[in-house]
């Protein structure tokens, strides 16, 4: 799987997540509770809106001393006998792995999720070199399972699926014959991965954050698998987005909190380890880590209008309030990062020509950006993408030519008035009983599903309300 | 007090009754109504959808309308809020970002003014019936204003309201959203409805006509018989009181 995970159009994609009662039942009911639990897990910690500006602050630091931090990691990885390359293209990234699995011979390979292992299209490559690779996260090896389905969430891969879905899956593929229920579903899979931990020659897993002062990487997993990945195989393979990174343990653990009580409503995950090459003398770990910094694109967000959108931890919040995701689903977004995130740093990270429709997917309602913990202006950065559309001429021509329009007659005094005056005679063509029922392309949608009232008549008016009180008072 | 109406131009084409509304309760609230002509549109529609070119003559526009006035108060917590945006929009622009940081600071949603302003919260309504309240995105997450309505509402004699289940999840309105993509819109719209619906309340109250003429086009269409008043009309509003005995005062 690369970035984009489906090619056809938004609108056929919309049709289908509209058309998944199923699915939207177990997004909105996913989002009404994680509302909830979010709410009083940012509660506990004190005052929210302060550690908001702290996580803002620190990610802006960071990413103001990016090619700092950088060296400093990348030197004192090294320093501990960890290997450290930086990828510039997803190529470069997967070619990399590849290679080292190749070299070692290895077969086996365990995975812990990574959002940016799917953007550089790791499995296919290692697939392909003949590899047999189990994703260890419960949603994505469910995923995985149902002939590898596209994840739908930053935090919770296979939100879109039920237990009954999963049970499915589980007899069909892996010949399990018990009931639904979550507690057996997850007994069983926990036995099936607990053989491949074991059997695993190279652990593959992303990073929350790098450490730069430590030369390590923070995991954050609720399931343990992320530890079992790097643990147990010999070689440990870490990948993580160029952005990814901390000066110490002190921002790692406000970063955290942050990122846990956003994504799913806990104060802290079940597993939170820091972890990297293995010092001389320590009696587990891998013998051998490498860590891949992956480029693709970030280098160009860096210092660009889009800047802030690299404060990003991928907690999930700004899915988990969003009215159009909560409707549409994440397979809707066609890419591995879905939602208002998604929206901006698709576009960024796949080009206009496959994602031009994503940033108006979104009724800048703002509930992203009042959620963000990290304080990314989600809704202002889908301003901008449109500005960019715009500007790039990637919107119809009829439309072009319906905003320049109204654009004149909304700044114009005069022509205003005159539509004031015209308005209720023209809509009387397209109206019946009062409403309009018959329209132009534009609001053909809109009057499919809601009623329309036609302008008022000009004696009617506001402003004709106005010149008569005034000629009663005589001011 | 001297107040400039900014009467938005939705209240101008669709819904006149809501700015005679607002109008007569700041003129009972003693302010003095100014009402500058050659105002039009924020300019939000355009903004929104991407183009900033277009919509800048709009806003300025409005920045040269209202230059003279004290105060400026208008009807929609959006268009407000759109103000409120000029600054950022116009910033390193030497001829407007004055203009655009002025007229931020002089404007104010209707409640908000009422509230903030002329620190009143009663405003001597009275109205029998059973309402719930549609919280707008723009007035509560762009302006961050979200008290002012509930206060001037608790004090509004007879009017019971009720909570309403997900009120912060947006209507599906999002102005040219609703007609770019109908459809997502519609199903927004339609969870908004039935949570309304859910209250039982026999009215929506709202302080954005945007929202209000989404969520009221849907309500009708399915035949839903709840009323749609935007908070104005509410706070206009005055029962006649019945006096002991049954006869009208």
């Amino acid at each position: 799987m690369s970035l984009q995970t489906d090619k056809r159009d938004f609108s056929e994609r919309t049709t289908d997540g509209l058309g998944d009662s199923f699915m939207r039942n177990a997004v909105g009911s996913a989002q009404d509770s994680l509302k909830t639990r979010r709410l009083s897990a940012a509660t506990a910690l004190g005052d929210w809106e302060q550690w908001r500006t702290a996580g803002q602050q620190i990610r802006q630091h960071t990413l103001q001393n990016l090619d700092y931090y950088l060296e400093q990691l990348a030197g004192n990885i090294e320093k501990k006998g960890g290997h450290i390359y930086f990828a510039a293209t997803k190529e470069e990234a997967s070619s990399y792995i590849r290679d080292v699995i190749v070299q070692k011979q290895a077969k086996k390979i365990v995975k812990s999720k990574s959002m940016v292992t799917e953007e550089i299209d790791l499995n296919h490559v290692l697939i392909e070199a003949g590899c047999e690779l189990i994703e260890t996260d419960l949603g994505e090896y469910i995923l995985q399972m149902d002939d590898w389905d596209p994840p739908s969430h930053i935090v919770a891969p296979a939100l879109h699926k039920d237990r009954r879905q999963i049970q499915r899956v589980f007899a069909e593929k892996l010949g399990y014959t018990d009931d639904e229920s979550p507690e057996k579903l997850a007994r069983f899979a926990r036995k099936v991965l607990r053989q491949k931990f074991l059997e695993a020659e190279v652990g593959i897993t992303g990073c929350n954050f790098a450490v730069a002062n430590l030369g390590a990487i923070n995991l954050v997993t609720n399931e343990g698998n992320g530890d079992l990945t790097a643990a147990i195989p010999k070689t440990h393979i870490a990948v993580m987005g160029m952005e990814r990174i901390v000066p110490t343990l002190a921002e790692m653990e406000v970063l955290d909190n942050l990122l846990c009580r956003s994504a799913v409503g806990q104060k802290l995950t079940s597993y939170i380890t820091v972890m990297g090459p293995s010092a001389a003398g320590d009696t587990d770990g891998p013998e051998e880590f490498h860590l891949v910094v992956v480029d693709n694109g970030r280098s160009d967000i860096l210092g660009s209008e889009f800047n802030e959108a690299l404060q990003c931890i991928r907690c999930g919040a700004c899915l988990n309030v969003c009215p159009v995701y909560r409707h549409i689903g994440g397979h809707a977004y066609g890419s591995i990062y879905p939602g208002p995130i998604g929206a901006v740093i698709t576009p960024l990270l796949g080009g206009y020509d496959d994602f031009k429709e994503l940033p108006f997917a979104s009724s800048l309602c703002a509930a992203c950006t009042d959620v963000c913990p990290v304080r990314i202006p989600l809704h202002e950065q889908l301003i901008r993408h449109r500005q960019n559309i715009v500007k790039e001429n990637r919107t119809g021509s009829m439309e072009r030519f319906q905003m320049k329009a109204v654009g004149r007659l909304l700044s114009s005094p005069a022509l205003f008035g005159k539509t004031l005056r015209f308005a209720h005679p023209a809509s009387r063509l397209m109206s019946k009983h009062g409403r309009i029922v018959r329209g132009p392309e534009l609001i053909r949608g809109w009057i499919g599903s809601r009623d329309l009232s036609q302008p008022v008549k000009q004696q009617d008016s506001f402003r004709a309300w106005l010149d008569k009180r005034k000629g009663e008072s005589g001011q | 007090m001297k107040v400039s109406f900014f009467s938005t131009c939705l209240v101008d084409l669709m819904t006149p009754k809501v700015g005679i509304a607002m109008v007569e309760v700041l003129v009972r609230l003693g302010c003095e109504i100014d009402y500058p002509a050659s105002q039009v549109c924020c300019g939000q529609p355009a903004y929104n959808s991407g183009y900033l070119e277009d919509s800048k003559l709009a806003m300025k526009n409005m920045m040269l309308a209202f230059e003279s006035s004290d105060y400026v108060v208008g009807p929609s917590g959006s268009c407000v809020a759109m103000f409120h945006e000029y600054p950022k929009i116009f910033k390193g622009d030497p001829e407007w970002e004055l203009k655009a940081v002025t007229l931020k600071e002089k404007s104010y949603e209707f409640t908000q003014f009422i509230v903030k302003v002329l620190g009143i919260t009663d405003v001597g309504a009275s109205l029998d019936g059973t309402a719930t309240y549609h919280r707008s995105c723009h007035m509560t997450r762009l302006l961050g204003e979200k008290e002012t309505p509930f206060q001037l509402l608790e004090h509004v004699k007879g009017l019971h309201m009720e909570p309403l289940k997900n009120s912060d999840n947006c209507c599906g309105f999002g102005g040219t959203f609703s007609v770019k993509m109908p459809d997502i819109s519609e199903q927004m719209v339609d969870e908004k409805s039935s949570c309304i619906i859910d209250t039982e309340a026999d009215i929506l109250i709202s302080a954005d006509m945007g929202c209000l003429l989404n969520i009221g086009g849907r309500l009708f269409r399915k035949g839903e018989p709840v009323k749609i008043m935007h908070i104005a009309e509410v706070l206009n509003h005055q029962n006649p009181v019945i006096a002991k005995g049954g006869s009208q005062s």
